[in-house]
C-alpha cells in the first residue's frame, strides 16, 4: 500500500469546505448500513449532511450507490462529483471513477488486483473482515479513520444496532471496526472533514420520517395504506409509534380500501393519513372524489416515482402533479403542498392536517422518492411553536336541528357520530343539508356552490413561492418541491459567475395566487422551469392559471435526482442565447 | 324495548312490494329490540337500491361508494369502538365490486354486522346479473342465460371461518329480525345474507320461490364440517338460520390503541412526539 499512499501524498491536501463521497456496490452488501452509520456519525460530530440514495429495485446484486455531501454549513442538493469513491464491487469503480474530482481517492478491494490508478487505496478486506458480512463494517472503519471521526461515534451505533442480536455479534462488529480503523490510520490517506459547524444536537432523518413526525405532531390517529415504494416507510414509521401515540395503522387489502378506510376513520373523528405513490394513488381517486362530496378531511401523501404504471420502482420523478391536481371525478376544492426540504416535510404535513380540517376535504402532500429517502441533518423541529390543528365541532348544541351540510357558511360544523345526540349523515350522492339524497337542480347547484366556496379557506392560507436572487434577472429559474434546493444552489453559482439570476420556489402548487408571483415572472428576461418530468407539468399549470408562457424548461426524467451540475449543463444553451 | 318510530318514517324510492321494505322494518325492530338509539349506531352502505337504506331511518350514516361499504365501516369501528356499526348493501355491491373487501373483512374480524340484501340481481342499474345470479338465469345482459357459476357468500364465509355466518329471508319477518339481533350480538364480524326479492327485475327468485325453499337449519352451528355442507346447499332447498358460529377476539378489542375508546378524544402527546423526534439525534 505504501505506493498508493505516496501517490496520494504528492497532492496538496486541504480542508474542504464540503466533502463529497460516493459509495457503490451491490444490493445486499450493507452499503445502506454504512451510509446510515457514517451519516449519523458525521451529524453527531456537528457537520451538516445530505445522503442521497440510488438503489435498484432488487434485494440482492445489481448496483446501488449512496452519495454523501458533508458541509460545515447546511448543504443543498446532491453532489455531482466526488472526493472519494468507496467501491464495494468492481463494477462500481468503472461506473463512478469518472465522477471523481481531481485528485480523487478510490477505495477498492485489494483482492481485485486492479491496475493502480492515482489515488487508489487497496483495502485488504479479506484480512480485515473474517466473513463477507463484516465487510461493510470494515469499510465503515476505514472511512471513519480517514475522515478523522472518533471510534466512539461508531461504537455506540453498532451497539445500538446489533444489541438485539446478542453480545457476540456486537463484539465481532466492534473488533472488525477497530481493526479497520487501525489499518486505515497506518495505510490510507486522511481526508479531513469540513470544520465542525458546532451545531450540536442536530438530527438526521429522511423526508418520510419527517412526514411521520409532522403527522404525529398534528395528532394523526389513523393511517390506511397498501405497501408501495417509496411511500411505505411512512406507514412503517407510524407503525413504530402506533401504540405509544395511539394511531391505528391498517395495511388494507388494496389502495381502494386504504383510502376508503381513511375516510371512514375521519368521519369517526380520527385524523387520517394515506401514504402512497402514483400507482397506488391511481386506485384511490374514487376516494378523493368521495372526500370532496362528503366533505371529509383527509391527508394524502403522494410520494412520486417514475411512471407510467409501475415505471421505475426505486427512482425519482415529479410527474404526478397533473394526476394529483385532477384526481377524482367532478369538481371540488383541494390543496397540494410540495415540500422542498426536510423542514417542509415536517411543517407542511402538519399544516396539511389543519387545512384538511378547515376546508373539510382532501389535502395532498406531494413528495418524491429523492426527498423521501435522502437523509439530511436538521435542527430539531419547533414543537412548542406549532400552531394548533383545527378540530371538529364537539359542542353538540341543538342536536335535533343539526345538519351535517348546513349551508349557512361554506364550511359547515362537522360533528362526530356518537359524540352526543347529533346524528351525522354523510353521503356520496348529491344531498341536501341533512345529508339525504336529492335530485333537484336547485339544491344541487346550491350544494355545489357551497363546496366550491370552501376554496376561499384554502386561498386564505396559500404559501406564496419563495423568491431569491436579483430583482430583474436575466434568468429566473422556477421550480417546485424537491427541486427547489437545487435551484437555490444553481442561482447562487450563476450569480457568483456574474449572471443576473434568481429563483422562484413553490412549496404549494395548488391553489395558486398569481399576484404573489406574476411580478417576478414579468420582471425576468427569461423564465425557465426546472422539473423532474418530461412534459413540464408545472409550466403548463402556470400557463393555465395565468396565461403566462414559460420561455424554456430544464427537465430530468431518467429517474435520477436533479443536481446542480445537471441543471448548469442544461442551462448552457439558454445562457448563451441570453 | 324502543318504539320503532324512534327511527323515523321516510318516503323511500323503492318499488312497492320490494323486499327492501321488509329488511328496513326488520333492521329497525332488531335495533329496537336491543335498545339501541339512533345516536348509538352508525349505518354504512355502498351504492344500489339496498344501499339507500341509510336514508330511510334516523341514524348516523355513511353512504359511501359502490363496493366500498366495508372499508369505512371497519375503520369507523376501529376509530370509535363504542359505536355499533351496521353495514347494508346489495349483492352486487358487496360480492361483486366489493369482493376483495368482503374477504379481507372476514379475515380482519372487526366487530361489525354486514347485512347483504341479496336479490340475486342488480336492481338500481335495472336488471343485470349479479355475482349470486343462478346459472341459466336469463337476464338483460345474459339473453342466453348466465353461464358463470354463482358466488356462494355463505360457503365462502364458512370456509374462511368467519365468526358468524347466517342466511335468512326478508319474507320471514321474525326469522329476519332474530337473525339480525344474533348477528349484532356476535362479538366480531357477522354476515347475514338476506334474500330479499327484487320484484321488478328478478322474475325467477320471487317471494313465492324463496318461501317454498327456505327451511330452518337444524345442525349445531359450531360444527364447521356440517356448516360447510349446509352452506353449499342452495336450490330446491335453501337452509336458513345461523350456519356457523365461532367466537374469537375481534380486531377492535385486540389493538391496544383502541383500548381507551374513540381515537378522536385523545389529545396530542407532544412530549411523546418529542421523544420520537429526538430518537433521530
Ligand atoms: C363505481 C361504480 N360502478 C358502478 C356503479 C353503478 N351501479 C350503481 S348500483 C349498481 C349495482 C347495484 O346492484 P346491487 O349491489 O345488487 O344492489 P341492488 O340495487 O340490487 O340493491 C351499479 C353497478 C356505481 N354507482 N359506481
Ligand atoms: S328495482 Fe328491485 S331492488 Fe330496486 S326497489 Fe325495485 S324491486 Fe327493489
Amino acid at each position: 500500500m505504501p505506493r498508493n499512499r505516496r501517490a496520494w501524498a504528492t497532492k496538496e491536501l486541504s480542508v474542504h469546505k464540503e466533502l463529497h463521497l460516493i459509495m457503490g456496490g451491490e444490493a445486499g452488501q450493507g452499503l445502506d448500513t454504512v451510509s446510515g452509520l457514517l451519516g449519523k456519525a458525521v451529524v453527531r460530530s456537528g457537520r451538516h449532511l445530505l445522503a442521497a440514495q440510488h438503489v435498484m429495485s432488487r434485494v440482492r446484486g445489481g448496483h446501488n450507490n449512496f452519495r454523501l455531501r458533508i458541509g460545515a454549513r447546511p448543504v443543498q442538493g446532491p453532489p455531482d462529483s466526488f472526493h472519494l469513491l468507496a467501491a464495494m464491487s468492481r463494477e462500481s469503480v468503472d461506473l463512478h471513477k469518472d465522477k471523481l474530482k481531481e485528485p480523487g481517492i478510490i477505495l477498492a478491494d485489494a483482492a481485485w488486483e486492479l491496475p493502480v490508478l492515482p489515488g487508489m487505496v487497496a483495502i485488504p478486506f479479506a484480512e480485515l473482515a473474517s466473513r463477507p458480512v463484516f465487510r461493510n463494517v470494515a469499510l465503515l472503519g476505514v472511512l471513519g479513520a480517514m475522515l478523522g471521526l472518533e471510534a466512539s461515534l461508531f461504537e455506540e451505533q453498532l451497539e445500538e444496532q446489533f444489541r438485539a442480536k446478542g453480545d457476540e455479534i456486537v463484539s465481532s462488529n466492534l473488533r472488525v471496526l477497530a481493526a479497520a480503523m487501525k489499518w486505515a490510520a497506518e495505510n490510507a490517506p486522511s481526508l479531513p472533514l469540513p470544520e465542525s459547524a458546532g451545531a450540536s444536537g442536530m438530527l438526521s432523518m429522511d423526508g418520510n420520517q419527517a412526514v411521520v413526525l409532522g403527522a404525529l405532531a398534528a395528532g394523526v390517529r389513523f393511517c390506511g395504506y397498501y405497501p408501495m415504494s417509496p411511500a411505505t416507510s411512512i406507514a412503517e414509521g407510524l407503525v413504530q409509534a402506533a401504540v405509544e401515540m395511539g394511531v391505528v395503522v391498517e395495511q388494507a387489502e388494496d389502495e381502494i380500501a386504504a383510502a376508503n378506510m381513511a375516510l371512514g376513520a375521519a368521519y369517526a373523528g380520527a385524523r387520517s393519513i394515506v401514504p402512497t405513490s402514483g400507482g397506488g394513488f391511481a386506485l384511490m381517486t374514487e376516494a378523493v372524489s368521495l372526500a370532496g362530496v362528503s366533505e371529509t378531511p383527509v391527508v394524502f401523501v403522494v410520494v412520486q416515482r417514475p411512471g407510467p404504471a409501475t415505471g421505475l420502482a426505486t427512482r425519482t420523478e415529479q410527474a404526478d402533479l397533473d394526476l394529483v391536481l385532477h384526481a377524482g371525478h367532478g369538481e371540488f376544492p383541494r390543496a397540494i403542498l410540495a415540500p422542498a426540504t426536510l423542514e417542509d416535510c415536517f411543517y407542511l404535513t402538519h399544516k396539511a392536517f389543519d387545512l384538511a380540517e378547515k376546508s373539510q376535504g382532501p389535502v395532498f402532500v406531494l413528495s418524491d422518492q429523492y426527498l423521501a429517502s435522502a437523509v439530511r441533518s436538521v435542527a430539531p423541529f419547533e414543537l412548542d411553536g406549532l400552531p394548533s390543528v383545527a378540530g371538529p365541532d364537539l359542542k353538540d348544541s341543538d342536536p335535533e336541528n343539526y345538519r351535517r351540510y348546513n349551508w349557512a357558511k361554506p364550511v359547515s360544523p362537522r360533528r362526530i357520530p356518537g359524540h352526543g345526540q347529533s346524528l351525522v349523515l354523510v353521503d356520496s350522492h348529491e344531498h341536501n343539508e341533512a345529508g339525504h339524497i336529492i335530485e333537484d337542480g336547485g339544491t344541487r347547484v346550491r350544494m355545489q356552490d357551497k363546496r366550491l366556496a370552501k376554496m376561499g379557506v384554502l386561498l386564505s392560507e396559500v404559501l406564496p413561492p419563495e423568491f431569491s436572487g436579483d430583482e430583474e434577472p436575466d434568468l429566473l429559474l422556477v421550480g417546485w418541491g424537491s427541486t427547489c434546493e437545487v435551484l437555490r444552489e444553481v442561482t447562487a453559482r450563476l450569480r457568483a459567475s456574474g449572471v443576473k439570476a434568481a429563483c422562484l420556489c413553490f412549496t404549494q402548487v395548488w391553489p395558486l395566487i398569481p399576484e404573489t408571483f406574476m411580478p417576478h415572472l414579468e420582471a425576468a428576461r427569461t423564465v425557465v422551469t426546472v422539473e423532474g418530468n418530461s412534459t413540464a407539468q408545472f409550466a403548463g399549470l402556470l400557463r393555465k392559471t395565468t396565461g403566462f408562457h414559460i420561455h424554456d424548461t430544464v427537465l430530468r426524467y431518467d429517474g435520477r435526482t436533479l443536481t446542480a451540475g445537471f441543471v448548469m449543463e442544461r442551462l448552457q444553451p439558454i445562457l448563451e442565447a441570453l | 324495548m324502543i318504539d320503532i318510530k324512534t327511527y323515523g318514517e321516510f318516503k323511500t324510492s323503492w318499488c312497492p312490494g320490494c323486499g327492501n321494505h321488509d329488511v328496513l322494518v326488520a333492521v329497525k325492530e332488531a335495533l329496537a329490540d336491543q335498545g339501541i338509539l339512533p345516536h348509538q349506531f352508525v349505518m354504512v352502505s355502498g351504492i344500489g337500491q339496498a344501499a339507500k337504506i341509510v336514508h330511510y331511518l334516523k341514524c348516523n350514516g355513511f353512504n359511501g361508494l359502490h363496493g366500498r361499504a366495508l372499508s369505512p365501516a371497519q375503520a369507523i369501528k376501529l376509530a370509535h369502538p363504542e359505536m355499533t356499526v351496521l353495514v347494508e348493501s346489495g349483492d352486487g355491491c358487496t360480492y361483486g365490486e366489493g369482493g376483495n373487501h368482503f374477504l379481507a373483512a372476514i379475515r380482519r374480524n372487526v366487530n361489525i354486522t354486514l347485512i347483504v340484501h341479496d336479490n340475486q340481481i342488480y336492481g338500481l342499474t335495472k336488471g343485470q346479473s349479479s355475482p349470486t345470479t343462478m346459472t341459466g338465469h336469463v337476464t338483460k345482459n345474459n339473453p342466453l342465460g348466465v353461464v358463470d357459476q354463482p358466488f356462494n357468500p355463505v360457503a365462502v364465509a364458512v370456509a374462511m371461518r368467519a365468526g358468524f355466518v347466517a342466511r335468512t329471508f326478508s319474507g320471514f319477518h321474525e326469522h329476519a329480525v332474530q337473525t339480525i339481533v344474533q348477528a349484532m350480538r356476535h362479538p366480531g364480524f357477522a354476515l347475514v345474507d338476506m334474500h330479499s326479492p327484487c320484484i321488478s327485475f328478478n322474475k325467477v327468485n320471487t317471494f313465492a320461490w324463496y318461501k317454498a325453499r327456505c327451511k330452518e337449519v337444524s345442525h349445531d352451528p359450531k360444527d364447521w364440517a356440517t356448516a360447510m355442507t349446509v352452506a353449499q346447499t342452495f336450490g330446491e332447498e335453501i337452509p336458513i338460520g345461523v350456519l356457523f358460529r365461532e367466537e374469537r377476539p375481534s380486531k377492535d378489542t385486540m389493538l391496544p390503541q383502541c383500548a381507551d375508546g374513540a381515537l378522536y378524544r385523545k389529545a396530542v402527546d407532544m412530549a411523546a412526539v418529542k421523544r420520537c423526534m429526538l430518537a433521530y439525534a
